[in-house]
Parts: structure tokens; C-alpha cells; sequence
């Protein structure tokens, strides 16, 4: 608690540091990865998070030091070479691109893993701590290494804002922006090189095995909240950010303790709740939206056989219990009983002491159902060919759906029809 | 006009008076497959214009060979006797409608603005003068009250008319539509023609590929039969024929298909390098 109040009041501009830069890195990749997720390039940023190892490793061991700009260019070069060479392999042989994504990454960073255990067998002192671009570790985010990567995350931000249109035209309908005469290669190349560059900043943070997950979760968590892809850029920035706060945290706490796994924890989460609780297209909001269809469809089907019994009786409103309900057609008794609780509340059917009875509006809906059924058993009959009794099956569901201009043309085009199928009459 | 080539096949080429678009001895090929032979026509400005062909005749290719989107083996298309990247701004392509993502996050005003991006340039954001073309070409598709909607929550048809509402914003002379009718209702479908009907009285020209041949009779006023050759191209009355529609539609000619499968497993270049 107490290292929490420390921490969050900001007083040690050290923290300051740490905070803003690994808020900007994660951040940074967000937005960027929002354009990988909708050019459907997922799995290709995930290629090019492994192969800018070997690009670290090799520039710190011709260079012999650890400049950042110096790393950022090896990685940019390795991390573009993956790209070109997964783009040739596709193209020029029989292999298709997610079997080409999988040689290219598995490969870089093997080759990776070998060069840094070699650097780090060479005792040469200068190389502690480049063993953080596996997992990531915020808190190293300091003095030098801050301001570049600080700055290259705001130019991907502004890179992206810049070219927002264009990106995501290329995004949605690659061919019309050419047929607009849209430099689509470019705007392409340009995606690509952000995509690397968010690969290069983001490892700071996260490191080259999740770094994928950092591109990626936040804009798909993002898209569970918005139709719109410029507040989807902007909620996957701030999901992006928070957990960047949250791993800037626990690299501050526990130095020991690798920052990546920890934002990438924090971000999984909020994907988690994203699947499930997001309104509309949300896992749970989409099972109540289900679950009520449910609802209604055996409301309808209570309102159209109390109809159908009325019908047979010729007493409309004629009290049922819910053993003749059942006996006319199967319901099971729970479902029932709520069933009839909820028409009742919605005013369609009234209780007596001796059973049910319905309502005067509770009968015009029950009428139209049947009607519906009746209707769509003629229409099938007559315009499909499909002989009498094989219409009944479909008109149980159809009748559910038919809206009131369906059902107007359908009176329409069969002219007001009398009986159906089965020689029942229509009730109008 | 009618004239017998070695395969025995017969065409018809009538050239038209003021030109819109010229093939010149195009040939397009797929991943070195040829595709499209030759072909070589003239179509005529401020007209309806059909493509009609079976499947794999190489209709869609057509149109997206002319509009830049793919390297030409050989030949050239012109537009008003200039290059297509002299004249961008005047030429509109409506794509097939399956070719997107419709679950893609956007608003239906969104796509139609998209149609703008070209006359505004890079980094220039929409504009309201933009905002007020798009809603009058939403209205023109009869979509204004669907402004807000997220794409894909839209039937087929209503995607459609986005798509040609799209096209409508850049205020173009020469319209490329990949089959603007597949799959639509009734009432679209004579939308779209009422459309389309108006932008040719207005002296534009729209080239539509189209694969129903009930409806084709009675919806252009210039026809291009195709099958991986040219057919023939003219006038419907003249070009609606029963035996020049046989020609199109009794398969493929063999000796051709079997020659692009030959040139694709062995690589060859459809040209000759030297």
C-alpha cells in the first residue's frame, strides 16, 4: 500500500520518467496495431517482434555499445528483412503465408537466442541488460533510452493521425484506394515500417516474445467497444497505456520482476472483459439478446394456441388451465409458467382462479401469429411447390419473423387468400 | 462485320464514334496465366455499356485491368484519348461488393466520404462542402436515412447502393462497376438502374459488368460480349444475337484454356521478352 501511495503521487521524477515512457510505448503500439488487426496482419507483427532480436544482438556486436538509436536501427533492419522475405516466400514458392510466417519467426529467433547467449558468454560488461529485450523492463526506460523511444512513439502517433484516412481506406478496400490513384504502395510501405518501428519501441517495454500480444489485444479488445475505427484507435491507445502504467508499476516494485508478462497480463484482462461484457457485441449482452428471442418466441407460440384452442371452441376467450395447454402442445411446465407470468404482466392474458384466459389484445396477437403461419403455409405452397404437409415445420419459424411489411406483401401478392393449405381459415 | 477466324469462331467488333475508352490489344494474365487475348475495342461516350460473358471470361478483369489495379501483359487502355493517370479524377470504380470486410468498423457516411479522399488529398480532412456531397449522393441511392449505420448491419442490397453512392461523390465522367446488380432486391436493382440511367443522360459513361443475360437485354444500350476474347462489342440490337450469344456461352474454346494452363506450368511469359 505504501509503495502504491509512493508511486502514484509522482514525487520521484525517476517514477515520472518510467510512467510517461512505458505509457508511450505501449501506447504507441496500440495505435499502430489497430491498422495491423484490421489489415487482418496479425500474425505477421508477431514474425517481426522475433526477428528484430538478431537485429539487437548484431548491432550491439559490431557496434559494441548499447546506443539506443544504434538498436533501434539493427532491429528495423532485421524486422524488415523478416517482412520481405515472408512476402517472397509466398509469392515465389509453393509455401503458403501462415507456413512462411512460422519459418520466419521461428527461425529469426533461434538465430536471436544464439547470438545473445554468445554475447553473453563474450563477459564483455557492456552487454548487461540487453537479456530485457526478451521480457521487457520498464523501469530501465531511463536518460537516454527514454528520450529515443520516447520520440519515436510520438512519431508513430503522429504518423498514424497524419495518414489516418489513407490507412484506413488501404484497411477497408485496398482496390478502390488504388482506383483512386491512392499511392497504395507507400501508404503500405509506410504501414509496414510503423508496424516495425512499434515492434522496436514496444519490446522496451514488453519484450520480443509478447510483443504481438501488445500490438494486437488492444485494438482487439478496442473493436468490442466501437463501430467506428478512430475511437477504436483511441480506446486501444488508452487500454494500451493503462497497462502500460500498470507494468511501469511493477517494474518499480519489484525490479526483479520482468515488466512484459505483467502488461501483457493486465492487457489479456481487459480483452477478457472486453469478450465478455462489452454491450452488443459482447459475449454475455449477445446470450441476453438471445435469451429474450427465446422469450418471445414462446410467448408467441402460448398466444397462437390459446387462439388455436379458441378457435376449436369457438369461444375466444374461454378460460384454459395449463394441463390443456400442455395437452394441445408440449411446453415444459417451468418455462410455461414464467411464460404465462410474463403475458400476463404485459397485459395479454388475465388470471382467474380456474385457469387463463386472453385479453382482447392478447387475442389480436395470437390472430396475427396464426395468421402469419397460415399465410407463410400458403405462400410455400403455392410459390415453391412444396406439397402440403411439409409446410408446417417452416411456418413454426417463420411466423416469428415475418415483419408487417413482409406480411402486407405477402396479403398482397396472394390477394387477401381465404384458406390455407390445409383448408384453415385465415383470420384477418 | 461478321468475319470467320481459323477456330471457326465468329465476332463482330462495331467501333464506336466518340470514344470514352479504347482497349488496344490488351492481354491480361493471372499469376502468368493468360486470362484475357487481345482484346481490342472502342466503347462509346455517354452510354450504358454491358460486359457479358460466363464465368471465368474474364469480365471483372476487364474492368480492373483498365482501371490500373493489374499488370497488363501487353496492350494499353486509353480514356478520352489520354492515360487513365492523366485523367483519374474523371474515372470511378465501383468494386465487387464481396471483395471487403462489411464487419469493418466504419459508418455508411464514412465509405461514401471515401469517395472524396482523391479530390481532397493527403492529410486534408473532410470538409463540410464534402459531408453535404455525400448525403446528396446517399439520397440519389435512396440511403439517406441510413447515414449513421454501421456497415454491417446492411443487407446486400443496401451495401450495393453504398457502394454506387460512393462512386457517385467523386463526380466522375466514366463509371467501372464489377457486377452492380449481383445479388440484389428488386427494388435496388431498379435504383441502381434509375441511376445509372441518369448519369448517362448526363453524358457519362458507365461500363457495368453484369451476368445476367434476361436483364442485360433490357437494361444497355451497348453490349461487350466476352469470353476470355472479344465476341463481339456494339450496339444491343446488333450485337444481341443468338449466334454471337452461343459463341460467348458455348464454352470455353478449348485449344485456349488449354494453352494458359500450358504458358502457367511451364512459366512462360505471355510476351516475349526480346
Amino acid at each position: 500500500m505504501e509503495t502504491l501511495r509512493t508511486f502514484f503521487s509522482f514525487s520521484d521524477p525517476n517514477i515520472v520518467a518510467v510512467v510517461v515512457g512505458a505509457m508511450l510505448l505501449t501506447a504507441s503500439s496500440a495505435v499502430v496495431g489497430t491498422f495491423t488487426l484490421l489489415k487482418k496482419k496479425a500474425l505477421v507483427g508477431d514474425a517481426v517482434a522475433h526477428a528484430v532480436l538478431p537485429g539487437i544482438c548484431l548491432a550491439f556486436l559490431l557496434s559494441g555499445n548499447k546506443h539506443p538509436l544504434l538498436l533501434i536501427v539493427g532491429a528495423f533492419v532485421t524486422g524488415w528483412i523478416s517482412l520481405v522475405l515472408i512476402d517472397y516466400i509466398t509469392a515465389k514458392s509453393k509455401i503458403k503465408e501462415d507456413t512462411a510466417i512460422a519459418l520466419i519467426l521461428s527461425v529469426s529467433f533461434g538465430v536471436g537466442i544464439l547470438l545473445l547467449t554468445y554475447i553473453q558468454k563474450t563477459g564483455n560488461a557492456a552487454q548487461t541488460g540487453l537479456e530485457s529485450f526478451l521480457f521487457g523492463k520498464a523501469a530501465a526506460l531511463v536518460g537516454q533510452d527514454l528520450w529515443v523511444f520516447g520520440v519515436v512513439a510520438v512519431l508513430l502517433i503522429l504518423m498514424v493521425s497524419l495518414f489516418f484516412k489513407e490507412l484506413k481506406l488501404i484497411a477497408f478496400d485496398e482496390n478502390y484506394a488504388a482506383a483512386l490513384g491512392l499511392p497504395v504502395r507507400a501508404l503500405n510501405l509506410l504501414l509496414t515500417s510503423l508496424t516495425v518501428l512499434a515492434v522496436v519501441t514496444g519490446i522496451q517495454a514488453v519484450g520480443v516474445v509478447l510483443m504481438a500480444a501488445m500490438l494486437i489485444t488492444p485494438a482487439a479488445a478496442a473493436r468490442f467497444w466501437t463501430n467506428d475505427v478512430l475511437k477504436m484507435t483511441i480506446i486501444a491507445a488508452l487500454m494500451g497505456a493503462f497497462s502500460g502504467l500498470a507494468g511501469a508499476f511493477v517494474s518499480y516494485t519489484a525490479p526483479t520482476m520482468p515488466t512484459g508478462p505483467w502488461i501483457v497480463m493486465i492487457i489479456s484482462i481487459i480483452a477478457l472483459i472486453s469478450f465478455f461484457f462489452a454491450p452488443s457485441r459482447g459475449i454475455i449482452s449477445k446470450s441476453i439478446e438471445q435469451q429474450r428471442l427465446q422469450f418471445l418466441i414462446m410467448e408467441e407460440n402460448l398466444l397462437k394456441e390459446l387462439y388455436h384452442l379458441g378457435e376449436i371452441d369457438e369461444d375466444p376467450f374461454k378460460r384454459r388451465t395449463i394441463d390443456e395447454l400442455i395437452a394441445k402442445r408440449f411446453f415444459p411446465r417451468l418455462p410455461l409458467k414464467s411464460a404465462l407470468g410474463r403475458l400476463r404482466r404485459q397485459g395479454y392474458i388475465s388470471r382467474k382462479e380456474d385457469g387463463f384466459q386472453l385479453t382482447k389484445e392478447g387475442r389480436t396477437k395470437g390472430k396475427r401469429v396464426v395468421k402469419l403461419h397460415r399465410l407463410w403455409e400458403l405462400y410455400l405452397s403455392r410459390y415453391m411447390k412444396i406439397a402440403p404437409d411439409h409446410v408446417h415445420e417452416d411456418a413454426e419459424t417463420i411466423e416469428h419473423v415475418i415483419t408487417p411489411a413482409l406480411e402486407a406483401e405477402l396479403e398482397r401478392l396472394m390477394d387477401y387468400p381465404e384458406l390455407d393449405p390445409h383448408d384453415s381459415k385465415i383470420p384477418y | 462485320m461478321v468475319r470467320r477466324s481459323t477456330q471457326n469462331a465468329i465476332s463482330m467488333k462495331i467501333e464506336a464514334k466518340e470514344v470514352a475508352v479504347e482497349f488496344h490489344d490488351l492481354t491480361v494474365s493471372y499469376d502468368k496465366k493468360p486470362v484475357l487475348w487481345n482484346i481490342d475495342m472502342t466503347l462509346p461516350k455517354g452510354k450504358l455499356i454491358g460486359i457479358i460473358g460466363p464465368n471465368g471470361a474474364g469480365k471483372s478483369t476487364l474492368i480492373k485491368s483498365a482501371m490500373g489495379l493489374l499488370p497488363l501483359s501487353s496492350g494499353y487502355v486509353r480514356m478520352f484519348d489520354q492515360a487513365l493517370n492523366d485523367i483519374r479524377q474523371q474515372v470511378s470504380y465501383v468494386p465487387q461488393r464481396e471483395t471487403v470486410d462489411w464487419d469493418f468498423p466504419t459508418s455508411v457516411l464514412d465509405v461514401v466520404l471515401m469517395g472524396r479522399y482523391s479530390k481532397l488529398g493527403l492529410f486534408k480532412r473532410v470538409r463540410k462542402a464534402d459531408k453535404e456531397m455525400a448525403m446528396a449522393c446517399l439520397k440519389k441511392v435512396g440511403m439517406e436515412a441510413f447515414t449513421k449505420r454501421q456497415i454491417s448491419q446492411l443487407s446486400g442490397g443496401q451495401q450495393q447502393r453504398v457502394f454506387l453512392a460512393r462512386a457517385l461523390a467523386q463526380d466522375a465522367d466514366l463509371y467501372f462497376m464489377d457486377e452492380p446488380f449481383a445479388g440484389v432486391d428488386a427494388a435496388t436493382e431498379s435504383a441502381i438502374l434509375d441511376v445509372l440511367r441518369e448519369l448517362t443522360t448526363q453524358g457519362k459513361t458507365v461500363i457495368v459488368v453484369h451476368h445476367d443475360l434476361q436483364s442485360a437485354a433490357a437494361f444497355f444500350d451497348w453490349i461487350v460480349l466476352l469470353n476470355m476474347r472479344l465476341v463481339a462489342v456494339g450496339p444491343i440490337e446488333e450485337v444481341f444475337t443468338n449466334h454471337l450469344l452461343q459463341e460467348a456461352y458455348g464454352g470455353k474454346l478449348t485449344v485456349l484454356s488449354e494453352v494458359s494452363e500450358l504458358i502457367k506450368k511451364r512459366r512462360i511469359p505471355s510476351r516475349e521478352r526480346y
